[in-house]
């Protein structure tokens, strides 16, 4: 069974999905859930930024811009239009995804450095946009966003709901509701990665020539995972300002995008499981190392300079290489 | 170093087991205040001074027997001037550590961010940013110390009025600060209605020259002054063009810039401009008959005592805001947070650096804008004239 299991081919969604629901047994507070919360939410991002930057080998450093779009676009629609918070999130996730369709077509054509400062830019343009819309935004003191409501039932991080009968916080409510998307988020992302699709990006990814060569039509293979990409922010960008109840246009700057792209880096490009992996090493570390405030920082870098330099792949390739280097090790010493 | 390091064992199993934290409320346990403070990143101008006047008054309080007999414990976070840091720290303050009160929130997006968690929870929450919207509508749990930007464009039109200056050229940054500022002096202007706005011009953060904005406000229509709404080293450019192009119009300018390190970068060109501003920047001048007086001069002289540096206004925000927290807390004669909430709301005279508190229940900012004060620069310092 446990051989069977090792061999599925979504192994690893299984085990997320062990641990996102076991979760909850061991932590009551309800900080910890929401702080649960939000890594899941940001985790989601950040395996839609992996397909882009891990699979097909293309950089972003402006993802936060589109998940800075997603947010206010849910924010703006459900407060001051009263629009209902999924039709806000479909449609703002549809546009986004035009959005970087538009812009993707062109920029997708420069390559390394050139590519990173096209990204880099889409994303300043957007945090200036948010910025500046005093009018819509509420500029930079930001701008309160309603809880989620599906069909008139709202799920807020302050209500009590009953599920299956038993009487559940909003927090817990919120966290169970943040796992099964990031589930649905990983679920997505392993089937278009093991599909012709998924293939067709790998190949791009190790030598956009021979792709081509091969009839890979790269450039379409190339803007289709930055649109999917795009749209996963700005679905996750949505459900993360009606969780925070509150946004700024910090969740579209510069940093935020850094943070993405550091996550998939540090957790181990290409590695679904290893970038949610990285979210969580990030979203935590700022909240272990606040009692030692005056290291904070200092601590921080050293940590992922550490990583960087003892784990160039990212922390979960380099434990499962370890691990797998271990156990041939130990077959051979048997024979 | 062993004992910081318990300290920091200590903290760490506690998050951990944060459990254990709820059965430990006893009546000699220290009073636990909070502070999530954006200590580092672009706001740390507010929040550095704001860190040291907690962690000194909390030391000096503690000495003299602290409160209710009981100690203070100051737990602070630093959310580097991003909102969902403040609102993740603003929970840990309240869920995991169980303050019993929270003074913070140095930038109106971290308070903002902040508040719908603190609502829901409950918890009284003294504020230290600046914006009208804290306090406006009034929120059961939420007060603050600093004046709004509102109060600022009360103070300054008033002044413009009772100088019979009425056709105003305003020019303001594109910032938080600046945009919100406008909004309101535009507001104000309407409401008083004899003072008109000719002029409304904008500059960007980090424009290095106003010369065009300033020549159109000179060349707009009957123009009597000008006022400069904006924060950072946009207005000293400001006032250095507006000498350069030698406009002979009273200049004003925000409360934003009401700090000496604005004299160094202005110069000579900033004489003769006012501005409003908390009395802390001219003690010696307050008329011995002043309430304050006494108040400020003191934290000025200790603050500057301790840390070798110069006091800021916004040092006095977190000043005033623990010494609101000490009074309710006192009058309650509980940490009861409903208790302690009501004593807040019903603090009268309340003599604090930046002004006398009157809190009610339809006011939790209790000041008016008599609590600034007009100063004008003379001779390359900051005269009292009002």
């Amino acid at each position: 069974m446990i051989v069977k299991l090792s061999e599925f081919r979504l192994k690893g969604l299984v085990f997320l999905a062990i641990v996102v629901f076991a979760l909850p047994l061991f932590i009551s507070n309800p900080f910890h859930y929401s702080l649960a919360t939000q890594i899941a939410l940001i985790a989601g991002a950040v395996v839609g930024l992996n397909l882009l930057v891990g699979f097909a080998g293309q950089i972003s450093l402006g993802h936060a811009g589109f998940f800075g779009l997603g947010a206010y676009f849910s924010a703006i629609m459900t407060s001051h239009y009263g629009w209902s918070a999924i039709p806000a999130l479909i449609v703002g996730a549809f546009g986004v995804g035009i959005i970087a369709w538009v812009v993707g077509r062109p920029i997708l054509r420069l390559k390394g450095h050139y590519l990173s400062m096209a990204t880099l830019a889409v994303g300043f343009i957007i945090a200036i946009i948010l910025n500046n819309e005093r009018e819509m935004t509420g500029g930079p003191d930001g701008m309160p966003v309603p809880a989620f409501d599906v069909f008139g039932w709202e799920l807020s991080p302050f209500g009590q709901y009953s599920l299956f009968g038993m009487d559940i916080s909003g927090d817990l409510a919120w966290y169970l509701f943040a796992g099964v998307v990031l589930l649905v988020a990983v679920w997505l992302a392993q089937n278009l990665i093991d599909s012709p699709i998924g293939r067709a990006l790998r190949s791009v990814h190790g030598s956009e020539v021979a792709a081509s060569v091969v009839g890979v039509n790269t450039t379409k293979y190339k803007s289709l995972v930055f649109v999917i990409s795009a749209v996963y922010a700005s679905v996750m960008g949505a459900l993360y300002a009606h969780f925070q109840g509150f946004i700024t246009p910090a969740v579209a700057g510069f940093e935020f995008s850094i943070l993405l792209i550091t996550m998939v880096v540090l957790g181990g490009m290409g590695s679904t499981i290893g970038v949610i992996i990285g979210a969580v090493v990030l979203e935590l570390l700022p909240q272990v190392l606040a009692d030692f405030q005056e290291f904070e920082m200092v601590l921080f870098g050293l940590i992922l300079m550490l990583t960087m330099i003892f784990m160039p792949k990212g922390l979960l390739p380099t434990v499962a290489n370890f691990l797998a280097k271990r156990r041939s090790k130990s077959a051979g010493g048997d024979a | 170093m062993n004992g910081t390091l318990a300290r920091y064992t200590k903290k760490f199993l506690a998050i951990t087991a944060a459990g254990l934290l709820a059965m430990s409320a006893q009546a000699a346990d220290p009073i636990r205040i909070g502070s999530f403070l954006s200590v580092t990143g672009p706001a740390s101008f507010l929040g550095d001074p704001e860190l040291k006047t907690l962690e000194m008054y909390v030391e000096k309080i503690n000495e003299e027997g602290g409160v209710l007999g009981r100690q203070l414990e100051l737990i602070h976070y630093d959310d580097a001037g991003n909102a969902s840091k403040a609102r993740n720290f603003a929970s840990r303050l309240i869920r995991s550590d169980r303050v019993d009160i929270i003074v913070g929130g140095s930038t109106t997006g971290a308070t903002m961010a902040a508040v719908p968690l603190i609502e829901q929870a409950q918890i009284p929450f003294i504020s230290l940013a600046g914006a009208t919207v804290i306090t406006t509508p009034v929120k059961k749990w939420v007060f603050k110390t600093p004046q709004s930007d509102r109060m600022a464009a009360e103070r300054i039109l008033t002044d413009m009025e009772s100088r019979g200056l009425t056709k105003i050229g305003l020019i303001s940054g594109t910032g938080g600060f600046g945009s919100s500022g406008r909004e309101q002096t535009l507001a104000v202007a309407k409401e008083m209605g004899n003072i008109e706005v000719v002029a409304d011009e904008t500059y960007g953060g980090s424009d290095t020259d106003m010369t065009a904005q300033l020549t159109n406000i000179r060349g707009a229509d009957g123009v009597q002054t000008i006022l400069n709404f904006g924060f950072g080293q946009g207005p000293a450019i400001v006032t250095r063009n507006y000498a350069q192009l030698s406009i002979d119009l009273p200049f004003y300018q925000s409360h934003g810039v009401a700090s000496d390190g604005f004299l160094e970068l202005a110069g000579d060109s900033a004489e003769g401009l006012r501005l409003p501003a908390s009395p802390l920047l001219v003690p010696a001048s307050l008329p011995d008959s002043d309430p304050q007086k006494p108040i400020v001069e003191a934290y000025k002289s200790e603050y500057e005592a301790r840390w070798n540096a110069k006091v800021s206004t916004f040092g006095a925000y977190a000043y005033d805001g623990l010494m609101l927290a000490v009074e309710a807390i006192e009058k309650a004669g509980t940490t009861d947070k409903a208790a302690v909430r009501d004593a807040l709301e019903n603090i009268q005279g309340h003599v604090g650096v930046t002004g006398t508190y009157n809190m009610s229940a339809d006011d939790h900012n209790g000041l008016t804008a008599d609590s600034f004060r007009i100063l004008e620069v003379q001779n390359g310092s900051w005269k009292l004239v009002n």
